[in-house]
């Protein structure tokens, strides 16, 4: 047996290690929480990591998941060693090509991280509802339940798959085993060649298709051969089993790891046993060795071959002795009376108890827990065992929470704790995830687990925000191998950190501390004051534990050093010193050695400056006495309004305290319809700094609110006489302009503590004060010395009314600003580039808007619980968003469109036929009205309203359908959202077809130029040069020109707009495509902290980008071919700065100039002819003549 | 016929070198420049400034990726091992450059610390440069600083400087100080093996739709030599040892022979060869040939200088005098009233 080799990794990092040499080819396309997978392969093939065969595999991304296994089918049919990676909805895509890769027996392994299917909700977390949707594919399904064995089945699977001609799905929980950092032993290259079997891949390699010895695969097969052709396979699934047992125990000779397809675990004479898959089986083990060594008579099967099949094994593996089984499925299959293992097994043994292989039938319950990553606990494993003890244990149930629905949850003891919580070392870390928290954790992971003895095990819980992101770091550490498939729970963590000072008032993060341990605030309060401003219940908890508290003002030794509000050194630099994990200097020195690792290459002036924070850190550590009382009056948790709506009382209050997990089924919407806007409940309080209105000096150009991107700066514009109420310090101006009545008063409000503190509205301002040009109309300015004034003017604000929506003219960026946006305080990232264009067409059209809102940035933001930005005004009117897929989105939108056009001709036809009853006057109204401004909208609604009330009055069926449809008469804007993943790539097909179809819709491409969601990998939109994943060494060809392609329909609107550079464009362009009846696209540069940019320089990207050449604005509208003009028109100058500019300014470029400069030269050169060509192109074809001609849409 | 001269203490086959520019960032590139006769090549200034920018963008976006956002938990960009940092590249540049030409290669630095200067030229120094251009692109914005302690500033970097390297030093000045020769003169006298005159500041324009600034960047003009070619005339022969390289507006051979009659040891290009390539340098060098024959001149030394303070019979010329004259002499254009 070969040197044991220990590293400490994630599943993830485990599955593609053996992937990426035992393959060829790499196809993917990324997918949450399957992404780092083939990131991992890229990386390493980037780095020229060789496979078995000493070649470098090849890795391409594709378009789609669709794509990936076209992609991977063609590979393996030309006989190359190929695999992917992938997750839920991508899995999905990629069933109609498995069938045809299995029917054809091609070895092949797919490794998946198990994920959820969006259904009444999307989720990105764990369960089995991918993996258990493809089991009738004829793949093999091998399951991994920790991250040893994720790298260890990813053998079994490849070398598995080679010998038996079944293609294989090696599948592992995602998240919870494909995220977590655990020390495991890392298979030896030499183990993973000699468990490839030569034999095995010659002659897969002999049946690639090779034009000197031509086959044909993939035939027609008519109803004399079909199906005798599918039964053919029968042998090489029956053989599978058998042939995975032997590459197990073959690998358990190699490393002394053995595995069997169904592993027992328990006591010899167990009459109680729980039946799994997955991550699940850490929980469960530890349970069931709490229970035997008390001498109960329980046990687990452990299943790992799902597919094929084997019921013999599962029968010769479980003891004779079982009375009562529960069956654990973590998927749903709604209408079934089973899940699909639940079935498997009751058919295995039912079969066994009939043939008399078994001599008793136990009694089978089925049990669904874990979805979408719900915990699940040993607490929760004991309440199923006691639910098999009682004298009826349910056929049917849940566990992990409480259904008052159906009735089906399993109560249990949320006290009880196994036994593998004593010797283990836990603890608990609370951060925000810009403050590098995670890094310093999976780094002091690996400082533990690699340098000492012991084994380690990190779990990271993460936030559905961008902007202000709280995380939470779960380290086990201990001498045995860890198996705690679950966070670290109440009473378990010897040390609690806070590294955020402001989450004291926010989360009971002592709950978890056990009795005695330490806690580590990060406050700037000295030690000796501490204490009188924790809240009452924390001081308490302190108290009755008896927890040992420190504190260090990490952010002031931060700014001292130089390290501006990076903590995380300091902070792990505190666990070290307090924890005693490791020796005080030992740790010390291996920290160093980290932060030399990481910025060595970066410069001696980084390096010098994480010293000297760890230095001084020691110094700057304190313990707090504990007094023996409590003296606190403060109480901790987030207020809501009594004004709020219930649902907000009772859901959206209990999501947002954290407790989300106590909801009972009752209280979950039915079909996940949830209410709009309820972030304004959220109230995150995240600024440092807040801009601060000067209305002596405004302009009142409006550029503020509009490049806001959380909508936290509003501007009204009212009579005076509504100021007498006003609080004292609410700042408002006599307005500017004629356009407006005599006397009225304009302000602009922020709301302070749903800002995030981007500063993109200072930036903006373009008003400077003559005699200090270093004050602008907004001013930036500690939040602290501000916030509660303008939270009371904020209060007022917005009890001011709505200006008339009919009375501004919307092609004025400062009257289009008075209008009041339906999207506010987003969970997008501080200072995104993105929201400011979503906010604008809400405020332009929101009242009327139905959004089809593509899988990503937008639809996270957009829809990603606890709360919801979208809202309404105050007559309740406002977007009505959904999100289908990623795929699917322009077609999803093109069926509302449908919907509303025909319904529209529907109400219209009844008002015809019922207009001598509506009357004539009103009839024509509503069937003639204009509606290509407020003023006519406004005037339709009011119609509409009166049809209401004849309708009351009248009988008869077609009155009551028109009641129902009435709706429909007053105009729908239709708007189709979505990244440059979805438009250009993913859902391309779909928006050409769209496009094509000359449908009156509105496509928004918030085009940041690389996905932004799933972190950073390349699209077809991303520039030559552009560093990224997937193009780590350069994207090599230019972005496409998805524009232009639009433009060829002729009967499209199309524009390309960056609002940081010329705002007034961008809005004539929004209400042009809105205008325009038939298909109009919008293309919107969206700067994105993927692009390695502080996006408090948003505003200034956008110039260089359209200064440069790199992103020219024009707008595109077939009615002014109709009218006899040439439809483009070129919004902005040629080339001004130099393409190097550009570049230089944003990481994903310049890094490039550090890695591959002469490539980076190359790639400057020809972007910088690039810019300057197709800007000539667009010049001469917007100044070439046209004749009239009759254009349009339709 | 000789070109041979001397500067910086190195001898120079001709008084052509080529200023500071990317020109430098191809090998084969510096190769052609060499082969059109450049006679030494100041590499690309090396900007302290950016590289701490750089530095700092390098490290928040590569190392410290934390987003807390679920799908991103390995950040955005992707890792690299072969990561070299600006510095480094610059410095193996520096090297490649020295194994790959013949003539002396001038390494520039722009800095505005002195602890990042002073470890910045060290490192050149020992990477092989044979001699290091102080690029002082400063502008004294502050009103609270006086020219006197912006001058202390510049003269407190090289001071520090020349007790670090041994390599010569050049200065490249810009023309805003109040007594230029005196500056000149006290940066000889704090370790400034030569000057050059003079670095030009690329000025932002305003951008009057967006209502702010916008940065520009302007190739030189012929015109532009004149104010050099009258502080080289001013300075010539006045300060011992000290060389002197004209920089800013050589776009012809003229151009670079009336600076020569000015003055200078050497004649910097940089526009001129960004817009028409290296070739142009061969062109400008045959034109200074032709012209020297000519004239009769056989080397370089016979006519510098020829058209300086010390040699012209009016000195005074070179001064304010002059410009009155230049403007009563100046008619307005047809329909403009003056």
């Amino acid at each position: 047996m070969l040197q044991k080799s220990m590293v400490t990794l994630d599943g993830n990092e485990a599955a593609a290690y053996v992937a990426h040499l035992a393959s060829e080819v790499i196809a993917i396309y990324p997918i949450t929480p399957s992404s780092n997978m083939g990131e991992w392969a890229d990386e390493w093939s980037a780095q020229g990591v060789k496979n078995l065969w000493g070649t470098v595999p090849r890795v391409v991304e594709m378009q789609s998941e669709a794509g990936a296994v076209g992609a991977l089918h063609g590979a393996v049919q030309a006989g190359a060693l190929a695999t992917t990676f992938t997750a839920s909805q991508g899995l999905l895509l990629m069933i109609p090509t498995m069938y045809k890769i299995a029917g054809e027996l091609t070895p092949v392994v797919f490794h998946v991280s198990a994920r959820a299917l969006a259904a009444q909700g999307l989720s990105i977390f764990g369960d089995h509802g991918d993996v258990m949707a493809c089991r009738a594919t004829g793949y093999a399904m091998l399951c991994s339940s920790s991250v040893q064995e994720a790298m260890d089945s990813a053998l079994i699977a490849h070398a598995a798959s080679l010998e038996s001609r079944v293609p294989f799905l090696h599948f592992f929980d995602g998240f919870r085993t494909s995220h977590e950092v655990a020390k495991v032993e890392r298979l030896p290259v030499e183990v993973v060649r000699e468990m490839i079997n030569d034999v095995a891949v010659q002659a897969y390699r002999a049946r690639g298709l090779n034009p000197d010895q031509p086959v044909l695969r993939g035939t027609s097969q008519n109803p004399d051969v079909y199906f005798q052709g599918r039964e053919t396979v029968n042998p090489y699934h029956a053989a599978a089993p058998e042939i995975v047992q032997q590459v197990m125990d073959r690998l358990g000779a190699l490393t002394g790891r053995s595995y069997r397809l169904f592993e027992y675990v328990g006591a010899e004479d167990a009459e109680r046993v729980i039946v799994l898959m997955g991550s699940g089986c850490g929980a469960v083990e530890e349970t069931v060795a709490h229970l035997t060594a008390r001498g109960e008579k329980v046990g687990m099967l452990k299943v790992r071959l799902y597919r094929p099949f084997s019921a013999a094994h599962l029968v010769a593996a479980l003891p004779a002795s079982v009375t009562r089984l529960a069956v654990l499925d973590r998927t749903k299959e709604p209408g079934s009376d089973g899940e699909p293992l639940y079935k498997d097994v009751v058919t295995a043994l039912a079969q066994a108890f009939a043939q008399g292989e078994r001599a008793t039938m136990p009694r089978i319950s089925g049990g669904r827990y874990g979805l979408g990553s719900k915990e699940f606990t040993p607490a929760m494993v004991k309440g199923i065992f006691d639910e098999l003890s009682s004298p009826a244990p349910r056929s049917q149930f849940t566990v992990g929470i409480i259904d008052d629905v159906s009735h089906l949850s399993l109560t249990w003891d949320a006290d009880f704790k196994a036994d593998a919580t004593l010797g283990v070392t836990a603890c608990v870390f609370y951060g925000l995830g810009s403050d590098g928290t995670v890094s310093a954790n999976k780094n002091s992971i690996k400082i533990i687990a690699e340098d000492t003895d012991n084994y380690g095990q990190g779990y990271f819980e993460y936030d559905s925000k961008k902007a202000g992101a709280m995380t939470i770091s779960h380290l086990r550490f201990g001498p045995r191998p860890i198996q705690s498939t679950y966070l670290v729970g109440t009473n378990e963590a010897s040390f609690v950190a806070c590294h955020q000072p402001t989450f004291v008032a926010r989360y009971d993060m002592l709950e978890k501390a056990r009795e005695g341990a330490v806690f580590l605030l990060n406050t700037a309060t000295p030690a000796a004051q501490v204490w009188d401003e924790l809240p009452r219940t924390m001081q308490q908890t302190m108290i009755d534990k008896s927890i040992q508290c420190y504190v260090i003002d990490a952010y002031g030794i931060a700014a001292a050093t130089g390290m501006g509000r990076r903590i995380n050194t300091i902070m792990q630099t505190c666990f070290f010193a307090i924890s005693g994990v490791l020796p005080k200097d030992e740790a010390i020195e291996k920290i160093k050695a980290a932060v030399k690792k990481t910025y060595g290459k970066k410069g001696q002036a980084l390096l010098d400056r994480n010293y000297q924070a760890i230095d001084a850190t020691l110094a700057g550590l304190h313990q707090v006495v504990i007094p023996g009382t409590v003296t606190s009056t403060l109480e901790r948790g987030l207020t809501i309004p009594v004004t709020a709506p219930e649902f907000v009382q009772r859901v959206t209050a209990t999501l947002l305290d954290g407790h989300g997990n106590q909801l009972p089924v009752s209280l979950m919407p039915a079909d996940g319809t949830w209410p709009t806007g309820t972030t304004q409940y959220e109230k995150r309080n995240l600024a440092l700094e807040l801009p601060q209105w000067d209305a002596e000096l405004c302009s009142q150009c409006g550029k503020c609110p509009l490049v806001c991107p959380h909508a936290a700066i509003r501007a009204k514009v009212y009579p005076a006489e509504l100021l007498a109420q006003a609080p004292a310090g609410f700042r408002h101006a006599t307005v500017k302009g004629k356009d407006f009545p005599a006397g009225y008063q304009i302000s602009y409000q922020i709301a302070p503590d749903d800002c995030t503190g981007c500063g993109l509205c200072a930036d903006v301002c373009p008003i400077r004060d003559r005699t200090d040009p270093s004050h602008k109309a907004l001013n930036m300015v500690e939040a602290g010395t501000i916030h509660a004034a303008e939270q009371a003017s904020w209060d007022f604000f917005l009890s001011l009314p709505e200006y008339d929506r009919t009375q501004v003219d919307p092609t004025k960026i400062k009257h289009a600003m008075l209008l009041q946006p339906l999207f506010e305080f987003s969970g997008s990232c501080v200072g995104c580039g993105e929201t400011p264009y979503v906010k604008l067409a809400t405020q332009l059209f929101g009242e009327r808007m139905l959004i089809a809102n593509a899988t990503g940035c937008s639809s996270i933001y957009g829809g990603n619980l606890p709360t919801t930005p979208y809202t309404t005004t105050a007559e309740g009117r406002g977007p009505s968003w959904c999100n289908s897929l990623f795929e699917d989105n322009a077609e999803f939108g093109l069926g509302m469109r449908l919907a509303v056009d025909k319904q529209t001709e529907q109400a219209r036809e009844l008002v015809t036929a019922l207009a001598s009853a509506l009357g004539d006057t009103l009839a024509d109204g509503l069937l003639t009205a204009a509606q290509d401004n407020e003023t006519g909208i406004a005037a339709q609604r009011e119609r509409v309203a009166a049809l209401r009330v004849k309708l009351q009055g009248m009988t008869g069926p077609q009155a009551r359908l028109l009641e129902s449809l009435c709706h429909q008469l007053v105009k729908r804007s239709v708007w189709i959202v979505g990244g440059d993943g979805w438009a250009y790539d993913i859902g391309y097909g779909g928006v050409d077809h769209v496009l094509a179809s000359g449908h009156n819709v509105n496509l928004l491409i918030l085009d940041t130029e690389v996905y932004s969601n799933t972190g950073g990998q390349n699209s077809k939109s991303t520039p030559l040069g552009a560093v990224a994943k997937f193009a780590a060494s350069g994207k090599a060809t230019f972005k496409k020109d998805l524009a232009m392609m639009a433009m060829t329909y002729e009967h499209c609107y199309v524009a390309q707009v960056a609002f940081g550079a010329k705002d007034t464009q961008t809005v004539r362009a929004f209400l042009e495509a809105e205008s325009y009846d038939g298909p109009s696209v919008i293309i919107a540069y969206s700067p994105c902290i993927a692009h390695g940019v502080d996006l408090s320089n948003n505003l200034r990207q956008q110039q260089l980008a359209v200064n440069s050449g790199h992103w020219s604005l024009f707008r595109y509208d077939p009615r002014r071919a109709a009218a006899g003009e040439n439809p483009l028109q070129l919004d902005s100058n040629a080339p001004s700065v130099p393409y190097r500019e550009f570049i230089a300014s944003e990481t994903r470029f310049s890094l490039l100039t550090r890695t591959h400069p002469d490539i980076a030269e190359h790639y400057l050169q020809l972007s910088q002819r690039h810019v300057q060509a197709r800007f000539e192109l667009y010049q001469q074809l917007a100044q070439l003549a046209v004749q009239k001609a009759s254009g349009g849409a339709k | 016929m000789n070109l041979t001269t001397s500067y910086l203490g190195l001898t120079l086959k001709n008084p052509l070198v080529p200023s500071a520019s990317p020109l430098t960032k191809h090998l084969s590139t510096a190769r052609e420049l060499e082969d059109n006769g450049a006679a030494a090549v100041i590499m690309w200034s090396l900007f302290e400034e950016a590289v701490t920018a750089e530095t700092e963008a390098m490290a928040r976006f590569l190392d410290n990726q934390d987003t807390g956002f679920a799908e991103v938990g390995s950040g955005f960009l992707p890792q690299h091992q072969d990561f070299t940092g600006a510095l480094d590249q610059y410095l193996d540049h520096l090297r490649k450059l020295k194994e790959t030409l013949e003539i002396p290669v001038i390494a520039s630095l722009n800095g505005v610390t002195s602890s990042g200067w002073i470890r910045h030229a060290r490192s050149i120094e020992q990477a092989g440069a044979d001699a290091l251009e102080l690029n002082v692109y400063y502008v004294a914005a502050d009103i609270r600083h006086s020219g006197a302690e912006v001058e202390e500033r510049y003269l407190n970097l090289l001071r520090e400087l020349r007790s670090q390297i041994q390599i010569p030093i050049n200065l490249k000045l810009s023309p805003a100080f109040s007594s230029l020769g005196h500056i000149v003169a006290a940066a000889a006298a704090a370790g400034a093996n030569g000057v050059a005159l003079f670095n030009r500041f690329y000025q932002p324009d305003i951008d009057i739709h967006g209502l702010r600034l916008q940065s520009t960047l302007r190739p030189s003009t012929s015109a532009e030599t004149l104010l050099a070619m009258r502080w080289l005339a001013i300075l010539y022969g006045r300060i011992e040892g000290l060389s002197l390289g004209a920089t800013g507006g050589v776009h012809t051979a003229e151009d670079a022979i009336k600076l020569l009659l000015a003055g200078a040891d050497v004649v910097h290009l940089c526009s001129v060869l960004l817009q028409h390539g290296p070739a142009q340098m061969a062109l400008i060098l045959n034109g200074i040939q032709e012209w020297m024959t000519e004239q009769g001149f056989e080397s370089v030394d016979d006519f510098r200088g020829r058209v300086s303070a010390l040699t012209v019979p009016n000195p005074a010329d070179f001064e304010r005098a002059n410009y009155v004259s230049i403007l009563d002499s100046y008619s307005s254009a047809p329909g403009v009233r003056v």
